[in-house]
């Protein structure tokens, strides 16, 4: 076949490596910055059988890095949108999208459908939800994550290598850690953090040595500097896994987040006397620039309650809509149950206001 | 002895340096922790681990090496 020649006359390939590619099962968790050129290169590469699974919809501000999407693809799901795609790309193989959120009631039956995963997700509950499902069903992970201009890329739970939870036990508190939505990312970065992710994966099914396992890839865009890290195993980082601790317990912070109610730009007028609360980090911009609005951020809010107002409806912002949900959730406990959610971010609200929605 | 110390990600935006040599004296890692909070006091919020010599280490790792690095962990994709 033509189409893998390049590969085949490689020795270290051949028609015997291209043949194990081509029966090799792969699920990526995540068609955003990283899983897109984890998906373009699998599937040029001739994966058999790809897996995709992302409940998110393509917006334009993906564009800038997600590298499998274009104008034609803005508001369609992204695993449908990839598929679409990767079909032209590459006919050959076969692709399931998955137009759903990786839960802890899906990701162990998913699993087992395939031999690798490949985690491009851009969340801590994901990522270790992929982590623990992946002991479960003792599967071999490529896990990727980026920051402003720093990729981290491993192998965990290969060939009794450690797992992410040997090199971070414990998930950070939601919202500690920024993602790309509300800091920004350097749009070449998930090319090569991603595009590093499908050389381990393809090095895995062709039984290269040196995979990325028990090592950290960290890598400086800005340096052009690589500082490859050694991560021992832990065994009772396993063990807790195995005993079942762990996925109820991120199955819980799941759960308790359908409590939170979200506030659409058409309900604002519905409401008469509303406090607004920004809830980024001071030096964050735009400002919404309101007399009703106060600023807390989030890593504040707990000592700062005295600053709401408990007359008025409560309705939390940040540049995503990320943070602003955790501070709801945080203030529901507080007692505070006239509080929402507005999921749009500032840029909607800003919007939405521009256009009288709110009086 | 002489430590070099690398930052990485959110912690190098704490510090406002990617790299630092920094004189320490005693004996664990749990000990530099505490030495690098009360330099920079907003570390002690953050989620890191420390590698030494590029390992990943625990906190009652002894220092020994002259290259710390302290690492974040990153949930963007």
């Amino acid at each position: 076949m033509s189409r893998y020649n390049r590969h085949i006359v490689l020795s270290d390939i051949g028609q015997q490596g291209q043949d194990k590619l081509s029966s090799a099962k792969v699920l990526v968790i995540g068609a955003g910055g990283l899983g897109c050129p984890v998906l373009q290169y699998l599937t040029a590469a001739g994966i058999g059988k790809l897996g995709i699974i992302d409940f998110d919809i393509v917006e334009e501000s993906n564009l800038q890095r997600q590298v499998l999407f274009g104008t034609s693809s803005l508001g369609m799901n992204k695993a449908i949108a990839a598929k679409k795609r990767l079909e032209d790309l590459n006919q050959t193989i076969s692709i399931d999208a998955f137009s759903e959120k990786l839960t802890t009631e899906n990701a162990l039956q998913l699993f087992k459908e395939y031999e690798i995963v490949v985690d491009g997700s851009d969340n801590f509950a994901t990522r270790y939800l992929v982590n623990d499902a992946a002991i479960l069903c003792n599967k071999p992970f490529v896990y990727g994550a980026i920051y402003k201009f720093e990729g981290q890329v491993s192998v965990f739970n290969f060939n009794k290598g450690p797992s992410y939870r040997c090199l971070f036990p414990n998930p950070p508190k939601e919202g500690s850690v920024a993602n790309c939505l509300e800091v920004g990312v350097l749009g070449v970065l998930p090319g090569i953090i991603g595009t590093m992710m499908a050389n381990e994966v393809i090095k895995i099914i062709l039984g290269f040595e040196h995979v990325l396992s028990g090592k950290l890839l960290c890598y400086n865009s800005k340096t052009a500097e690589i500082s490859t890290l050694k991560v021992n195993s832990n065994q009772s980082e396993f063990d807790k896994v195995l005993n079942n601790e762990i996925l109820s317990d991120v199955y819980e912070s799941e759960t308790c987040e359908t409590s939170i109610k979200d506030i659409s730009e058409e309900e604002l007028t519905t409401i008469k006397d509303i406090q607004f609360i920004d809830v980024r980090e001071p030096h964050e911009q735009p400002k919404l620039a309101i007399k009703n609005c106060i600023e807390i951020p989030l890593g504040d809010l707990e000592t700062n309650l005295q600053l709401l107002d408990s007359d008025k409806t409560k309705v939390a912002f940040c540049q995503s809509g990320i943070r602003s949900k955790k501070a709801v959730e945080i203030l529901m406990k507080q007692g505070f149950n006239d509080t929402f959610n507005f999921n749009g971010g500032i840029s909607h609200l800003i919007e939405a206001l521009k256009q009288n929605i709110y009086e | 002895m002489l430590l070099n110390i690398k930052y990485f990600g959110l912690i190098a935006e704490l510090t406002h340096c990617n790299e630092e040599a920094l004189e320490f004296s005693y004996t664990t890692i749990a000990d530099l922790k505490e030495a690098l909070i009360a330099k920079y006091p907003d570390l002690k919020a953050k989620d890191f681990q420390i590698a030494q010599n590029k390992e990943i280490v625990s906190n009652n790792a002894t220092v020994s090496g002259d290259e710390i690095a302290l690492l974040p962990p990153f949930s963007g994709g």
